[in-house]
């Protein structure tokens, strides 16, 4: 029996062993491991976020050209909806029954739970009329949003848009989005959207196992207030924007201004344009496609997207370069027959000069002036040394900005072409010289320019020697914080000294009989510039001026490209004109030629638009179908046809796969 | 006489006990409340949980106390009859019995649900003594081996044809009294040898288990290499090693019901469901873990409260206590449950009768089996095995009958000096 009472100890020890078992694994998932409690958290709380209000935007006038608008959206938990009389509410919304009906239906299938949309902005009507009788609708719910206006209905390019965040957003963003947030996804709603969205505020709110809210999370003690967005304040001077989107339309092209002293710009505009108000809430989608689908792409950011050879605009930076290199000086003259030969190699010029001299090479834009200017920068180190005289120039000239991006606060900038030494040894081997890349003496062919390159020139040249980093912000927050890079002086590499030969010659381009420009003089006001005109394969060639204003204390640069405009001097520079004019004395005065705004706003130069695709599906019956309609059609037209407007007309697909711009303008002055 | 005996008896209770049976009972009734949802223990509702549990912890105490008045040697000579009778309750419930979530496990009387599976271990515990006690065998041959599993096995088979696995695991724990009174302690090992066998087949390959197993033999028979007997047994013990895997495998596939064998996978972490049969086992380790040292606080369990955890107020009550009241809480239930079973085996030994020995055995391992199988469930460590936590969980039959168990051992308890 004694034996046998020793196994008491083998049982109480069992369980002693046991006891400690359990204890160990409390030990480990009570005390060790914080999975557990994380889990739980995630279990029953829910986090729901307080959207805050996006900061609004203002112009350097501190007009509001961006800001927030109440919308409400009627919002349902399918669970908690009782019976209710359906045509009261249709009625309310001015819908049918059967949407009624429909709309439940489909919010049930999303969550019986959770508050989820039955009908998203609802008119203020509808809101108004439903505050009334919300009460005999248990399980609806107004809320209210905020969704962006922009006041002016312009600069569509300038503001972007603001849109859900995709999933891609999302990932990127490390969890700080969720899906329903709204991201800006263009423009500047997009470069500053982390100043614009704001911090989300949270609330916390316990869940039990069926996803009913049990009430708020400790109080409250965890919830965070939303913080709205920082206000911005744009450099943009909202009247020459609206005036310069009222010139350029009709009209493929691109303005640019830039205050110089401070690389503020005032005006940048994108044609065609679009109403930026068209990319906002419910119908966004609908009106997206229909800007894809417009042939003349108003999605595309012109100012910094758009890429046009500079042409004779590119000649002062040509000139300076050259001064400061003293490869020439002020009073060097050159022979133009009418032409320049580059080899065998024919360089065109305008007219027959004579023996010119650089500022009149400059106000009359002569090409051969200017391939000799080149031809001695490139060959004052002997003919050997072609190529090392080239990288220096190309070191010089990028100085100014070209071939790379100015690092403007807006997404998609694009930086040109401006081909380095090291490309042509690729190209041409050892073998190249002056003559193969002649081209570039009057901005023509390799080398291409964004609009707000151009624009930038003009504020160095203005400047005298240095540009500012061009900005569209020139303020953030309450305390208009300025980004530090925004103050510091670039320069271009060339002494003052230097520059007043060439300003000279810019004024002479607008301001004297025999300038490129006279026609776009500006009463009491000396505007320096220089007309370009871009040869275009394409179609009718490009109309570009650069010049800024007054030629003493500058306080305007300004770009303008319209695309198959022409001559330099025939629109790109009268519009310059009413812009700075506008710009500096807020009023245009009548013109002694008759330019006037109105007129300039109206000239249709559209190309015409061959769209080759839709042809390529088409079978032999088709087409004869279409070749009897379209006769039919074009004798119509013919009828109908008035002047000055333009009906894009399919004719016969050249061999070409993508939708072709065609010159065919419409002859106006 | 019953005056008389009342206050010798009554001076005779072991008090200790009954405290720490009452203390168990409030820590059931506390965690009852708090697993009610929060919206309806606004005011005392004796039709809500905790209340019919107060109603079934009062008149569990009468239960108990009037047991205290019985006379100790009834439950001696009636033991057979008892134990016949829940027999013919067990044998009753598979023809009558209500189906309840697949077991045919109650007999409804009015509104009260019977649950002869409950009353079948006193029963059991009572036969099983009173054949030690009269019989005095010692174990050390087959037939009293086999009247004894007998005993145990008619109504652990009966359990399971409800079935009813669960309950029937716990009459395993006879095993401890029978190894108690001389029971060799090879069956215990070899009980231990088949679990761990058991669990091993699934985790590792057969091949290398058999590997292991000749390879623990061999050696055996090298170290005893001059006695016959033990190398002939020990060779049969491992080809029925090598058996048992295989069988173990079948009978996994063919016997167990595919509820059951997820639940085995999922304890041994063969597969993972966060959805499915794993729900139960996931949330309540997530309930309680997030109680971390101390505990949310009374009525604070987030998880516990919006209904996160199932069968919350019975099979898994443990995770409100793990959720409210933290390492600390667990510890301290863990705790009054050893102390009790150590102390019931204390008083197990000063019994002068092995009637009442072998009675105070069975009583506390029962109560470990079930202790151990059902907290272990709730933080994973044992497959989930739907069977109560004693006078914890929330129901009737089960604390009554874990009370009867209790007190009949403490009546017998009182009545120690005495001969039975």
């Amino acid at each position: 029996m004694d034996q046998l009472f020793n196994r008491k100890y083998i049982v109480q020890g069992l369980f002693i062993v046991i006891a400690l078992i359990l204890l160990g694994k409390l030990f480990y998932i009570q005390i060790i491991s914080d999975k557990a409690f994380i889990s739980a958290e995630s279990n029953v709380l829910k986090k729901k976020f307080k959207f805050p209000a996006r900061g609004a935007i203002l112009d350097r006038n501190m007009k509001v050209i961006v800001q927030n608008e109440p919308v409400y959206d009627l919002m349902v938990i399918p669970n908690e909806v009782k019976e209710f009389d359906t045509l009261a509410l249709a009625n309310a919304l001015e819908i049918t029954v059967n949407d009624v009906r429909k709309k439940l239906k489909k919010a049930r299938a999303q969550s019986p739970y959770q508050s989820t949309f039955f009908e998203r902005q609802i008119s203020v009507q509808s809101y108004a009329r439903l505050q009334e009788i919300m009460y005999r609708f248990p399980g609806f719910a107004t809320q209210d949003r905020t969704i962006r206006h922009y006041p002016d209905s312009i600069a569509g390019q300038l503001f972007g848009y603001v849109k859900e965040v995709s999933p891609d957003d999302i990932e990127k963003s490390e969890g700080y989005y969720k899906p329903g947030d709204f991201i800006g996804k263009s423009g500047l709603e997009r470069s500053y959207e982390d100043f614009l969205r704001g911090e989300k505020g949270v609330v916390n709110t316990l869940y039990d196992v069926h996803n009913v809210a049990q009430g708020s999370y400790a109080n409250g003690k965890y919830d965070i207030n939303a913080v709205s967005g920082d206000r911005l304040i744009s450099s943009i001077d909202i009247r020459i924007q609206r005036l310069g989107e009222e010139l350029m339309k009709n009209k493929v092209g691109a303005i640019v201004a830039i205050e110089p002293a401070t690389g503020e710009i005032l005006a940048f505009v994108s044609s065609p344009g679009y109403d930026p108000n068209q990319l906002v809430g419910k119908d966004w989608g609908k009106n997206y496609m229909s800007l894809i689908a417009n042939p003349y792409r108003p999605q595309i950011v012109r100012p910094i997207a758009g890429q046009y050879s500079p042409g004779s605009s590119f000649k002062p930076v040509d000139a300076l370069v050259a001064l400061q290199d003293g490869a020439i000086d002020p009073s060097t003259q050159f022979f133009c027959p009418g032409y320049y030969m580059a080899g065998n190699h024919k360089v065109k010029c305008e007219h027959v000069d004579g023996t010119i001299n650089m500022q009149r090479g400059i106000a009359r834009s002569c090409n051969t002036y200017f391939c000799h200017v080149f031809q001695s920068i490139i060959t004052k180190n002997g003919m050997k040394n072609q190529r090392q005289t080239y990288a220096h120039w190309h070191e010089q000239i990028s100085k100014w900005g070209f071939g790379q991006k100015l690092g403007i606060d807006m997404p998609f900038e694009k930086k040109g072409i401006f081909y380095t030494a090291d490309h042509y040894d690729k190209i041409y081997g050892k073998r190249w010289g002056y003559t193969t890349v002649i081209s570039q003496a009057i901005g023509q062919g390799e080398i291409t320019s964004t609009p707000l390159q151009m624009a930038n020139v003009m504020a160095a040249i203005a400047n005298r020697g240095y540009y500012m980093k061009p900005h569209l912000i020139k303020g953030i927050g309450d305390k208009n914080v300025v980004k530090k890079e925004y103050v510091v002086k670039n320069y271009v590499g060339v002494d003052a000294q230097y520059f007043t030969p060439v300003i000279e010659g810019m004024r002479d381009a607008v301001n004297s009989p025999w300038g490129t420009a006279k026609e776009s003089q500006i009463p009491n006001i000396l505007m320096c510039g220089k007309t370009g005109t871009v040869q275009n394969p394409h179609g009718k060639n490009h109309s570009v001026f650069i010049g800024f204003a007054p030629m003493n204390n500058p306080k305007i640069a300004i770009a303008v490209i319209v695309e198959n405009g022409g001559y330099g001097g025939s629109y790109a520079a009268p519009i310059s004109s009413f812009i700075v004019e506008k710009y500096l004395t807020d009023s245009i005065k009548p013109k002694s030629n008759g330019y006037t705004v109105k007129a300039f706003a109206e000239t249709n130069l559209l190309p015409a638009i061959i769209d080759k695709t839709k042809k390529i599906k088409l079978t032999k019956l088709d087409s004869l179908k279409i070749k009897k309609a379209d006769s039919v059609k074009r004798i119509k037209d013919s009828l109908k046809i008035k002047p000055n407007v333009l009906k894009p007309t399919a004719t016969t697909p050249a061999k070409l796969t993508r939708p072709v711009l065609i010159d065919k303008p419409v002859k106006n002055n | 006489m019953q005056q008389q005996g009342g206050n010798r008896f009554f001076f005779n209770v072991d008090w200790i006990t009954v405290l720490i049976y009452i203390a168990l009972c409030a820590v059931g009734f506390t965690n009852i409340f708090a697993s009610v949802p929060p919206e309806k223990s606004a005011a005392f509702d004796i039709g809500a949980l905790y209340g019919k549990q107060l109603i079934y912890i009062i008149t569990g105490l009468v239960l108990g106390l009037s047991i205290l008045l019985f006379d100790g040697r009834l439950f001696n000579v009636f033991a057979p009859f008892i134990y016949g009778i829940t027999l013919l309750l067990l044998v009753a419930v598979l023809f009558v019995g209500r189906n309840v979530g697949g077991n045919q496990a109650w007999i409804p009387i009015g509104s009260f649900r019977l649950q002869p599976s409950e009353f079948a271990k006193f029963g059991t515990a009572l036969l099983l003594a009173r054949y030690v006690s009269t019989f005095n065998p010692k174990f050390r041959d087959i037939k009293s081996i086999v009247i004894a599993g007998l005993i145990v096995l008619a109504p652990l088979l009966l359990i399971m044809l409800q079935p009813d696995t669960g309950s029937a695991l716990v009459f395993l724990a006879f095993m401890f009294p029978l190894y108690r009174e001389g029971l060799s302690g090879y069956f215990l090992l070899i009980f231990l040898g088949m679990i761990v066998l058991f669990v091993a087949d699934f985790l590792v390959p057969t091949y290398l288990i058999i590997l292991v197993l000749t390879a623990i033999g061999g050696l055996f028979i090298y170290n005893n290499r001059r006695k016959q007997k033990i190398i002939i047994s020990t060779v049969l013990v491992t080809l029925i090693a090598i058996a048992y895997l295989f069988v173990v495998k079948i009978a996994y596939e063919k016997v167990l019901a595919p509820h059951q064998r997820s639940r085995i996978e999922l304890m041994l972490g063969l597969k993972t469901d966060n959805k499915g049969a794993g729900y139960n086992v996931i949330q309540s380790q997530i309930a309680i873990g997030s109680g971390q040292a101390t505990g949310r606080g009374f009525l604070q369990g987030t998880q516990t409260k919006y209904g996160y955890v199932p069968e919350q107020s019975t099979d898994f009550i443990f995770s409100t206590i793990g959720e409210e009241w933290g390492f600390l809480g667990c510890s301290v239930v863990i705790g009054l449950y050893i102390f009790l079973l150590l102390r019931l085996i204390n008083l197990a030994e000063r019994q002068r009768s092995t009637f009442s020995r072998v009675y105070g055995y069975s009583v506390a391992c029962i109560l470990f089996f079930h202790v151990f199988i059902n907290i272990g469930m709730t933080i994973g460590i044992i497959p989930v095995i739907g069977i109560p936590l004693p006078l914890i969980s929330y129901g009737g039959s089960s604390l009554w009958s874990f009370t009867i168990l209790l007190f009949i051992f403490l009546k017998l308890d009182s009545n120690r000096m005495g001969f039975i």
